[in-house]
């Protein structure tokens, strides 16, 4: 456990002590105000429109037309931005040499799986902890539905740690961190959207892609909804690709 | 422990990377306190041997022993028993020597209450005092070579395995290094790998000579050369008339070549004979030289450097 901390804070320091976080929370807050801004002044024109015609007011929903289209858009620029944050996790130590001197020292594989999945799961909670000035924001004119606020930003949490461990997984595939960041892009994107062939297949297959689809499990978090499975389903999507991970790090070791 | 005072034994390792052969059939021992080198041209699978004995890659076949334990089964206790510094010394640039330290010291496990007094302690020994503070990224080759050797050492392993410690240094780097390497032997046993020559007989108790991923021979320095000395080497000096001494010598029995190595204004020539079979031909040479009237100005017999036994040990089987 010492040694998970261990490998958790150097991989902090490494993300802290460089530029890297700084920029990631930057661009991501910043996109998050570009949206909300948007969100919140097309809101605020329907709201307008909705007083001279008092039938269609009933329709409007601060967490349905503000914060739920939100939360779709953060999930997506969070897609974009985990892979970047975790393609280099284990690609460069095993570029570098550095694996080399880890992996002999007196610790586990999992030690460093675990380390460097927690470090990266802290960077993007901080992120995503920035962007909490916006709902609170909505208190200065409005009384926001706090719940779908804490389930939509747990969604989003979930989600990222799902991203993160599809990157750590790639990353532990190619000492090349561009190819692990695109595949980690390309897949997380595939099983976000998977979903779209439900209209497509018979029931039996779709039953199935919308249990595997990360976006229907995220609908019910943003609508406010928190249903076990869908955090099982979280859950066990991290712990199954960080297995894998510590499968391919031990297979590395037999083929190389 | 198998083998009482031996803290490693290595038994028929053999390593392939798919049909490549890393190392084959590998046998040896290194008793506590000594300090042994591989010696062995580049990719003649001396650091293949080291990361089998560090735990980083399992051997193909047979059995490797480090500090008691087997380094398949019972990896985790090898790891923290042994110090290793890598080729290339990977270290994080981004870190600094006292933060990067700090962190080794939690993975090898070392109790928090002492850590401080060792890292600073390990921090004199090996000279990056001065520059704690520092970025590793930012310090010379031989600083972050120090850096190396002191991660290796923190845990106070009871082997330490070094490759290539002196590649790449300037030459008083390369003096520094080396010293510290000796100070750090005693209790300890050290493996280093190295291809300069010279640097395994100042070092090192005993030489291994890998090639082609096969144990060439094991021994000491001295016994090494004695022991492959098979032609001696004299160097003579001689006045007279060239041929004429290149005819007398030639016609000797014993001798196996004759080369001119330099010849001066005064008729005065140096020239590097050969005998067979390791016979000491001093006398024969001179009595031959003086019944022909030649005078004889020096004679000497030349130690084979280890550089010429090596090239000559491994090039041997294409000669025969």
């Amino acid at each position: 456990m010492s040694r998970t901390i261990a490998i958790c804070r150097r991989e902090l320091a490494y993300f802290y002590n460089s530029i890297v976080a700084y920029v990631v929370m930057m661009v991501f807050v910043f996109l998050a105000g570009y949206f909300f801004y948007n969100l919140l002044a097309f809101f605020n024109l329907a709201s307008i429109q909705a007083m001279q015609k008092p039938l269609a007011a009933g329709q409007l929903s601060l967490t349905e037309s503000v914060l739920q289209p939100l939360f779709a858009n953060l999930s997506v620029v969070l897609l974009l931005i985990v892979p970047m944050l975790t393609m280099r996790l284990l690609s460069e130590e095993r570029k570098l040499g550095t694996a080399e001197l880890l992996f002999t020292y007196p610790i586990s594989d999992w030690d460093a799986i675990l380390g460097k999945y927690l470090a990266t799961v802290t960077v993007l909670a901080t992120t995503l902890a920035l962007t909490l000035v916006l709902p609170l924001l909505l208190r200065n004119f409005a009384v926001p539905e706090w719940g779908p606020i804490v389930t939509g930003y747990a969604g989003l949490l979930l989600l990222g740690m799902a991203y993160i461990s599809v990157g750590l997984f790639f990353s532990s595939l190619s000492e090349n961190q561009i190819v692990a960041g695109v595949l980690t892009f390309g897949f997380s994107l595939l099983v976000l959207i998977i979903g779209w062939l439900i209209p497509f297949v018979s029931a039996g297959t779709a039953r199935v892609l919308s249990e595997i689809s990360m976006l229907e499990h995220f609908d019910s978090f943003s609508r406010g909804i928190v249903d076990t499975n869908d955090i099982v389903y979280y859950v066990n999507f991290s712990v199954f690709f960080l297995f894998l991970c510590s499968r391919v790090l031990e297979s590395n070791r037999w083929r190389s | 422990m198998v083998g009482g005072t031996h803290v490693i034994q290595v038994r028929n390792l053999t390593k392939y990377y798919g049909s490549h052969v890393g190392i084959e059939d590998i046998s040896f021992e290194a008793k506590k306190g000594e300090i042994l080198g591989f010696l062995g041209p580049n990719g003649a699978g001396k650091t293949t041997a080291m990361r089998i004995l560090t735990c980083y890659l399992p051997p193909t076949s047979g059995e490797a022993r480090v500090a008691g334990f087997d380094v398949l089964s019972q990896s985790l206790e090898v790891r923290k028993h042994i110090g290793y510094l890598p080729e290339n010394v990977p270290l994080y640039h981004d870190l600094t020597v006292r933060g990067y330290l700090e962190f080794v010291a939690r993975l090898k496990r070392m109790p928090r209450s002492n850590q401080t007094a060792r890292i600073r302690q390990v921090m004199e020994e090996c000279g990056v005092y001065d520059v704690r503070d520092r970025t590793i990224g930012k310090l010379s080759k031989g600083y972050r070579q120090r850096v190396g050797l002191s991660q290796a050492l923190l845990n106070d392993p009871d082997v330490l395995i070094l490759d290539e410690p002196t590649i790449g240094l300037d030459p008083r780097q390369i003096i520094e290094i080396r010293n510290l390497i000796r100070s750090l032997s005693g209790e300890r046993t050290i493996v280093l790998s190295t291809h300069i020559l010279p640097e395994a007989s100042l070092l090192c108790q005993r030489v291994i000579i890998i090639n082609n991923g096969k144990l060439v021979t094991a021994d000491t320095p001295e016994n090494l050369k004695n022991r492959l000395q098979r032609s001696m080497v004299i160097d003579i000096t001689v006045r007279g008339d060239l041929e004429t001494v290149r005819e007398v010598l030639g016609s000797l029995a014993d001798v196996k070549s004759v080369t001119l190595l330099e010849s001066s204004a005064a008729n005065t020539h140096t020239m590097r004979v050969e005998s067979h079979d390791n016979r000491d031909i001093r006398e024969t040479l001179s009595r031959a030289v003086a019944d022909r009237g030649i005078g004889l100005l020096g004679l000497s017999s030349i130690d084979l450097s280890l550089e010429e036994i090596f090239v000559r040990l491994v090039t041997r089987e294409e000669l025969e």
